[in-house]
């Protein structure tokens, strides 16, 4: 009797729901991370002025 | 006021504006546990995010390298078993996942205690977030090892005592998503679910003693800390790399949700005080 469907069904298991979970983690980065920069947009940092301080 | 630009996602949960976010979840009057201000230093979600930005493509490459490595090993390259023949093979998959569905529990719980005791935000979102991740390795662990079950032992599900402990936990966890989303006011999900989480864990030791307390048709653990492996080392060695592997892949699947979870968490906030400044507005 050959196992091979069976390591073939646990392979693919193992590796297709960690896959699944990984794209969906990654959508739903992209989505906040995109409505949080609707939201919130970030302030520009203003031009120095030659010869000034850098930083704060 | 919000200021813009910064970012402070905690503000919504006490609606107090203009406070650090490590002080943010002191009920007024009331000081914060000694022991959770260490704890406290991470609840700054720009902290947070900076440390897990950067940590995060480490665990994930790093995780997944590990995997791939374990897994062709034990595919290809490990001897097959003399009576179990290449079924053993699904051991690569299966032990891995029952670590971690147990290991991700146990995760939980701590997160749940910590939630609880010292009212840490991130603890809350980590535990919400660790729920669906344990429940998808449990759901591997359980799979995997019915595969397994229908050529060695002629049936797909016995109703064994380490299996059935570890349908409960899968229950458990289920129970926890379930429970954590069920109420409009988050607070009293995640204050529910912590509780949930932290009966469960009396499962743990149930799970991990079954084979010894009752005769049972699952193996007794083959690897122990205290004695030899019961198992050929060329056998041994592909598991401690898919073991590893998929530990680092579910701590990157939980950083990275916890990260999305932090910043829905701020929509949320921003969304509040918009509509509550137009209301504001309309009845001035």
């Amino acid at each position: 009797m050959t196992h091979l469907p069976y390591i073939a069904a646990s392979y693919a298991l193992a590796v297709l729901i960690p896959a699944a979970y990984a794209l969906a983690a990654v959508a739903r980065l992209r989505t906040a991370k995109r409505r949080l920069a609707a939201l919130e947009p970030r302030r520009r940092v203003p031009q120095q002025p030659v010869g000034g301080m850098p930083g704060r | 006021m919000l200021t813009r630009g910064r970012f402070k996602p905690w503000i919504g949960r006490s609606m107090l504006p203009r406070v650090d976010a490590p002080t943010i979840f002191v009920a007024p009057g009331r000081t914060r546990p000694a022991a959770g201000r260490g704890l406290h230093r991470f609840a700054n979600p720009g902290r947070f995010l900076r440390l897990s930005g950067a940590l995060l493509p480490w665990l994930a490459a790093g995780g997944a390298l590990l995997t791939a490595t374990g897994l062709v090993w034990g595919l290809f390259f490990s001897p097959a078993d003399w009576q179990q023949g290449d079924a053993v093979r699904i051991m690569y998959v299966h032990v891995p996942a029952a670590w971690l569905a147990s290991a991700g529990y146990f995760a939980l719980a701590l997160c749940s205690a910590i939630a609880l005791v010292w009212r840490h935000p991130l603890a809350d979102l980590a535990a919400a977030e660790i729920g669906p991740v344990g429940a998808g390795f449990t759901a591997i662990c359980l799979a995997t090892g019915s595969i397994w079950g229908r050529p060695m032992w002629g049936a797909w599900w016995v109703w064994d005592a380490r299996l059935t402990s570890v349908l409960v936990l899968f229950f458990l966890y289920l129970g926890h998503i379930a429970l954590v989303r069920a109420f409009d006011n988050p607070e009293r999900g995640y204050r529910a679910g912590a509780i949930l989480a932290l009966v469960g864990v009396v499962n743990l030791p149930i799970i991990k003693f079954s084979v010894d307390w009752w005769n049972t048709l699952h193996q007794p653990a083959s690897i122990s800390l205290m004695g030899a492996p019961t198992m050929a080392l060329s056998m041994l060695w592909p598991l401690p790399f898919s073991a590893i592997g998929c530990t680092l892949v579910f701590a990157a699947l939980v950083l990275a949700r916890t990260r999305a979870a932090v910043m829905e968490r701020r929509i949320r906030t921003l969304l509040m005080a918009t509509a509550e400044r137009a209301a504001a507005s309309e009845a001035a």
